[in-house]
């Protein structure tokens, strides 16, 4: 039988803010253990918490983000467990009435139509301490110690809708999931560093046969630490329910454990031991009410989003799409590049030098888009040059690595360089006459008609003029010489 | 015969502090000369803490000679509940699980009492975590009535009602979440007054149910509550739950009299189940106002009636998630020689609790349980909101209420310990307020057999001139009739 796969994420994603949710402690994960810490998020008795408003703000902001209707009135509750590590024995969370609910995202659906994943709702929560164990686990080992400085940090928990446009492959999942990244990262309520654990996801997993409405058993996934082992345990679960469905055995509805190691998925624990968190609004802090200024204020300060940002590029700038998903993939490459767009004449060129040239050197020197030193008017200088042949593209290559790892201003380069190519066609012609008088073996090759060390010696003239000439010119000059036709036959 | 300083009220010592006839110094040696002879068959107090109180006494007592005391309640000696986080001292709860915990931050409400100049004597006995309505649930064994000891006090603030009774404090800091203020106030003749719910900031006192839980004063007159009250109320940035309003007490607003004022009384309080020596004492009272210039009706509160039980599932329901943190891990009591961390949760709760605090978490863990949560809980919570709404309906036509404060005197120690339902219903009159978050007060209103009688006068949200005022004029009468 034919199944329809049903995925549904909850993402975790660790917020951008200077202090925890719901006390003043500064949020920093570098710093000693237990040196950010508080009465509040430590759970000393008496001690109460108080919203930060920043990430009620973020909170907004994404569920904005993701077409979600800001709800004017929500409200927190307490999610009641005993762990170690969890301070006051309950999670501030939210359960009925969270800040964001209804929205969607669209990615690329399988079918290569744009597809609307629904969002079910969006909600704040504080994340819990972090605990040291002396072996592998808390089980095995004789003492732990336990971390507070994360215990507090404001966590957003995204969480997808089942039944309304759910994700239906793996391919489709992916794609959601780098798109909510990156929207996340476009509007600034994160940087979503997974292996920081800024962005982390629990899957649920079902299968349905592709006639049927109501829904398969499903199982949860949790502890997968990257979009590839999230692929992985995707595509291990399937497999796993669609054998057990066709042998006509039961699904159980449980918690699994990805892995990582041996790539499966094991049993956590099932429907009957999942734990009854006892949710009760939290009377220790006051319902909060959202008004249209509110809301209005963050939905005016939303930056544009990528999806718009594509459809205005292509429409704007004529650029192909394929280099406009490039461009748009961060908001600070965009950013870079519309800072340069309006100065330079040629912006296909534009675009092609900062996807292959700008890119090269950024990942040469491991750096991200946003602490590139070039200025976007040196950036635009440069190509304006290119574009009006003042200067060849090895020269502009050159130039640019230059201005790249120097730090300095295109006009001291261009000063020093005495730019401008050689034109002049006898000093080519007497460099040409060198690179001959040097290399007889080429010259004998090319004379019995293996014509492949041609590249090599226009290579070489093009080193002794340090990239100033322009090529084809040069490879005309030697083809001359050794009377060889253009076409090189 | 002259009274001793310990006995005298916190505005009498205020005005000779002020006179320079005596000094904080003078008072604090009285109140623990007092302790010293008392203490040992009242136990109204936990910890004491004289050494740091006579500094504070000296510190009081310089600002005061040079004419500038920090507040109206500088250089007076001031017991506080153990359930208030104080920085210098152990703060206990009443409990093995904190007996030895030292917070790290003071409460909202102490340090302003503190920055007023107040002298603290220590920290007073109390029902574990404020379960329980006569002291008697303490690790640290019952307060007893300072009237006599073979009587409770009432709870859970039994040791600071008992230790302003006895003399063994000028006033105190007490907490109310179901009466707890009221009833030791009550049973120790004594006045005491609990705030609207969200007057005085709950930063610092160790949560029992935080929707009920509100911290107030006790002290020999209502002016000594109102001194304390002026102290502690207020907005406080870290209780996002105490109210942004702003109360301008002025003292002498207790003095307006209550000519023209409006007081009811609710018919269903004085039913069967009122001891009648204690109805006949409020009635008396009441008809006492109404000679001198108040309109007292019957009111009536419907709902009244559901009040305990959904007080009893609210408050456990709360309670069970707010005592989840005392876990061993951080701070307090832990189960040492034990297997694994479960095992550690269960012991170092089952020997840190004491048995009406695992009865109240079984009970509200219970209460929230998926499957139950519809029926108790919410239900509860239904039921809390027509409660709410009769009060509304009858501050319509009044503007104060005259009630009981408990149905029956004081009763002897242990008689109601292997009942809990019959303690529970000990709070029957008092337990409304708090679900309806009003500011009362219970004031004493005679003796009957050698015990004292208490009447309890309740208010509008954030009204509590009209209380006090009543309280005032309650008090002046009574003495007037006396002499």
């Amino acid at each position: 039988m034919d199944y329809e796969v049903i995925i549904c994420f909850e993402t975790h994603v660790e917020f951008k803010t200077e202090t925890k949710l719901f006390c003043d402690c500064a949020v920093r994960y570098d710093a000693p253990p237990n040196s950010r810490i508080c009465p509040v998020c430590t759970g000393q008795p008496g001690s109460l918490p108080v919203l930060n408003r920043k990430a009620v703000e973020h909170a907004v902001r994404a569920g904005l983000a993701l077409h979600c209707t800001a709800n004017p009135l929500s409200r927190f509750a307490r999610k009641n467990y005993f762990y170690p590590d969890l301070p006051k024995g309950y999670q501030i969370s939210q359960y009925e009435r969270p800040f964001c609910e209804n929205g969607y995202l669209e990615i690329q659906g399988d079918d290569g139509r744009p597809y609307e994943v629904g969002i079910r709702r969006i909600h704040l929560e504080e994340d819990a301490g972090k605990l040291v164990h002396s072996t592998s686990s808390l089980g095995s080992s004789d003492f732990s110690l336990v971390d507070y400085n994360r215990a507090g940090v404001p966590l957003l928990e995204i969480v997808c809708d089942h039944e309304r446009n759910p994700l239906r492959s793996i391919q489709e999942a992916r794609s959601y999931l780098e798109k909510l990244r990156q929207t996340l990262r476009y509007v600034g309520v994160s940087d979503c560093t997974i292996e920081k654990g800024q962005f982390r996801c629990d899957v649920n997993v079902s299968l349905r046969p592709r006639s049927s409405r109501t829904f398969g058993r499903r199982t949860e996934i949790k502890n997968m630490t990257s979009f590839r082992f999230i692929a992985d345990a995707l595509e291990y679960e399937i497999r796993r329910q669609s054998e057990l469905l066709r042998t006509g055995e039961e699904i159980a509805q449980e918690t699994r454990l990805f892995d990582e190691q041996r790539k499966i998925t094991v049993p956590m624990r099932s429907k009957e031991d999942a734990p009854d968190y006892r949710y009760f609004p939290d009377p220790d802090l006051v319902e909060v009410e959202l008004d249209e200024d509110f809301i209005g204020k963050i939905r005016d300060s939303l930056p544009e989003l990528p999806d718009q940002k594509v459809v205005r590029l292509t429409e704007e700038y004529g650029i192909p799409r394929e280099d406009i998903l490039i461009l748009t993939r961060e908001r600070e490459i965009s950013d870079f590049f519309l800072a340069c767009a309006p100065l330079c004449r040629d912006r296909v060129r534009l675009s092609r030098w900062i996807i292959r040239d700008l890119f090269k050197l950024l990942n040469e020197s491991r750096r991200s888009i946003s602490d590139c030193p070039l200025r976007p008017g040196d950036f635009a200088e440069l190509i304006n040059l290119l574009e009006a042949g003042k200067i060849t593209d090895a020269m502009g290559r050159s130039i640019l690595k230059e201005m790249f790892h120097k730090e300095c201003e295109l006009s001291q380069l261009l000063n020093k360089e005495a730019a401008g190519p050689i034109r002049d066609a006898d000093t080519l012609l007497r460099m040409v006459d060198e690179v001959a008088a040097q290399n007889p073996e080429a010259i004998a090759k090319i004379s019995s008609g293996i014509l492949e060390p041609v590249n090599f010696l226009v290579g070489q003239v093009m080193r002794k003029t340090r990239g100033k000439a322009d090529p084809k010119k040069v490879r005309d000059l030697i083809q001359q010489k050794l009377g060889l036709s253009h076409d090189g036959s | 015969m002259t009274m001793e300083l310990c006995d005298q009220t916190a505005a009498r010592l205020a005005a000779l502090l002020r006179k320079g006839e005596i000094r904080s110094r003078d008072i604090v040696e009285s109140v623990f000369r007092r302790i010293g002879e008392r203490e040992e068959s009242i136990h109204a107090y936990i910890s004491t803490a004289y050494d740091a109180a006579m500094k504070q006494a000296e510190k009081a007592d310089s600002a005061l000679l040079k004419g500038n005391p920090a507040s109206v309640l500088a250089g007076i000696p001031t017991a506080v509940k153990d359930n208030l986080c104080t920085r210098q001292m152990r703060t206990t709860c009443g409990s093995r699980i904190l007996e030895n915990y030292v917070p790290p931050y003071d409460a909202t409400a102490v340090k302003r009492i503190m920055e007023g100049g107040a002298v603290m004597t220590g920290k007073t006995n109390m029902d574990e975590f404020g379960m329980g309505s006569s002291t008697e649930t303490s690790f640290f064994g019952p307060t007893r009535n300072p009237w006599n000891p073979e009587f409770v006090p009432g709870g859970s603030s039994g040791g600071s009602a008992a230790a302003v009774a006895a003399g063994e404090a000028i006033v105190a800091l007490g907490t109310d979440t179901g009466g707890s203020i009221r009833l030791p106030s009550a049973y120790c003749g004594v006045v005491g007054i609990k705030p609207t719910y969200g007057r005085v900031s709950r930063y610092g006192l160790i949560s029992y149910a935080s929707s009920l839980d509100q911290v107030g004063a006790i002290g020999k007159s209502v002016e000594d509550c109102a001194m304390v009250l002026s102290l502690t109320c207020g907005h406080d940035p870290r209780d996002t739950t105490s109210a942004p309003v702003k109360m301008d007490l002025v003292l002498e607003s207790l003095r307006k009299g209550i000519k023209g004022l409006r007081i009811g009384l609710p018919v269903e309080y004085f039913v069967e189940g009122l001891d009648p020596r204690v109805k006949d004492k409020i009635l008396g009272a009441a008809s006492l106002l109404e000679q001198n210039g108040a309109r007292v009706k019957e009111v009536s509160l419907p709902h009244a009636g559901h009040a305990i039980s959904a007080y009893y599932l609210i408050a456990t329901a709360e309670a069970s998630s707010n005592l989840a943190r005392y876990d061993g891990v951080k701070y307090g009591f832990r189960a040492e020689e034990v297997r694994d961390t479960l095992q550690m949760y269960e012991l170092t709760r089952s020997m840190g609790f004491g048995r009406e605090v695992k009865r109240r978490i079984m009970l509200g863990t219970y209460a929230l349980s998926a499957g139950y949560y519809d029926a108790y809980y919410l239900k509860a919570q239904e039921a809390r909101a027509l409660i709410r709404r009769d009060f509304d309906n009858a501050f319509e036509q009044v503007d104060g209420l005259i009630a009981p404060v408990s149905p029956g005197l004081p009763f002897r120690l242990g008689e109601k310990m292997d009942d809990p339902l019959q303690m529970y219903l000990v709070d029957v009159y008092t337990v409304s307020v708090n679900l309806a978050g009003l500011p009362a007060m219970s004031i004493p209103c005679g003796m009957v057999d050698g015990l004292p009688a208490g009447m309890q006068i309740i208010g509008r949200p954030f009204d509590e001139e009209t209380v006090l005022r009543v309280g005032h004029a309650y008090e002046q009468l009574k003495n007037g009739m006396m002499e």
